[in-house]
């Protein structure tokens, strides 16, 4: 079965970027699909490579990118939201005069059709939020 | 078409599981995650109002999110299930659409 | 592309959090796909739509306006729940009046708020295919 998951809530400050990890990894170990994993509101801060937990913590936006590589799963933020929030690819960070980018590896970012598009091609779209 | 409501908040906090109990139709499933778990103890303010919930309806604990709180599975409310990240994918395959009451 | 039963569920109050106005953004995005759209307005969703918003004194830009144009995008399910109206002291005249034009019928203006119980919006939510919470 092909799962499209949301995830609304940015790590640490919330549980559900925590429960939407471990929930694709159970739905990967169950061998169904992820068609996408669409990240809006501060879920986009699940896609920085800046953050700096303590060391005794998990670090979950690089245990998103390491799942992403390992399933080749398609990570996307949302592009309004993540503007408002400034977490940027390089390209959009050139575009918008920038100086710097923070998108970690395996996420990308992109429209909302995106979202809307999983829901329609996906058999099952899940969301977490608050 | 049943449907799997996924609830995430306290029913002593916020509105949002009271709501999705207001909403959820027999045959439907309800599955408790994050804060919602400690609505699945018996003997609280809210324990009747989802006690009258499991006569049409089949109601699931996420079981690790209930210990992280704390509490044991042998003080739910009798017929709750508790389930783990897999049955939690399991429960959103054998219903045909999930509402996450956020 | 296929075409899908598409339920948006609004439960916040606007302004307090980003959730309103990012979920119009996504409502628009959906009508531009071409699909069966329908928004559900329960719990405190249905301070969204209440008319005379005035966002002067919170610094916020006020989007109540966008909702009027759900419409020209052929958004015209709005369901608001009576039950959730009536627990705020709210009536449907405190609501903002929400239109579209029928292009079948001469582009007559007809409602797009359809009142429902609890219950009717119980069955409402139980026909949709994909349902985002916000």
């Amino acid at each position: 079965m092909k799962f499209t998951i949301m995830v609304n809530e940015g790590p640490y400050q919330h549980q559900s970027a925590d429960s939407a990890l471990q929930f694709a990894r159970a739905v990967l170990a169950q061998g169904h699909e992820i068609f996408r994993i669409f990240f809006y509101h501060d879920g986009v801060n699940n896609g920085t490579r800046l953050s700096v937990p303590p060391a005794d913590d998990r670090l979950i936006q690089k245990e998103w990118s390491e799942l992403a590589k390992e399933h080749d799963l398609d990570l996307v933020i949302c592009i309004a939201a993540a503007q408002r929030r400034g977490i940027m690819d390089e390209d959009e960070a050139k575009r918008q005069g920038l100086d710097a980018n923070n998108i970690i590896e395996g996420f990308r970012i992109s429209g909302l059709g995106q979202l809307i598009e999983g829901g329609i091609e996906a058999d099952r779209t899940v969301v977490f939020g608050d | 078409m049943a449907m799997l409501h996924i609830v995430n908040k306290s029913p002593f906090e916020k509105v949002a599981f009271r709501s999705c109990l207001n909403h959820a139709k027999a045959g439907d499933s309800i599955l408790m995650i994050e804060d919602a778990t400690v609505g699945a103890i018996d003997g609280t303010s809210f324990s009747e109002k989802l006690k009258a919930a499991l006569a049409d309806k089949s109601v699931y604990v996420l079981g690790g999110d209930l210990a992280a709180r704390g509490l044991s599975e042998d003080r739910m409310i009798d017929g709750i299930k508790a389930v783990d990240y897999a049955g939690f994918v399991d429960l959103t395959v054998e219903n045909e659409t999930t509402q996450s009451w956020l | 592309m296929a075409t899908k039963k598409f339920m948006f569920v609004n439960r916040k109050a606007p302004y307090g959090t980003a959730y309103a106005l990012e979920s119009l953004e996504v409502v628009l995005i959906s009508a531009a796909f071409e699909q069966d759209v329908s928004l559900a307005f329960i719990d405190d969703g249905v301070y969204q739509i209440t008319k005379g918003q005035d966002t002067t004194g919170i610094g916020q830009k006020n989007f109540s306006n966008t909702y009027k144009a759900l419409g020209d995008y052929e958004v015209n399910k709005l369901y608001v729940e009576k039950e959730s109206l009536e627990e705020r002291g709210l009536t449907q005249d405190d609501l903002m009046d929400l239109v579209w034009e029928d292009e079948d019928e001469d582009w007559t203006e007809k409602p797009s708020i359809i009142m429902v119980s609890r219950s009717e919006m119980a069955d409402v939510m139980a026909e949709q295919e994909v349902t985002l919470s916000f």
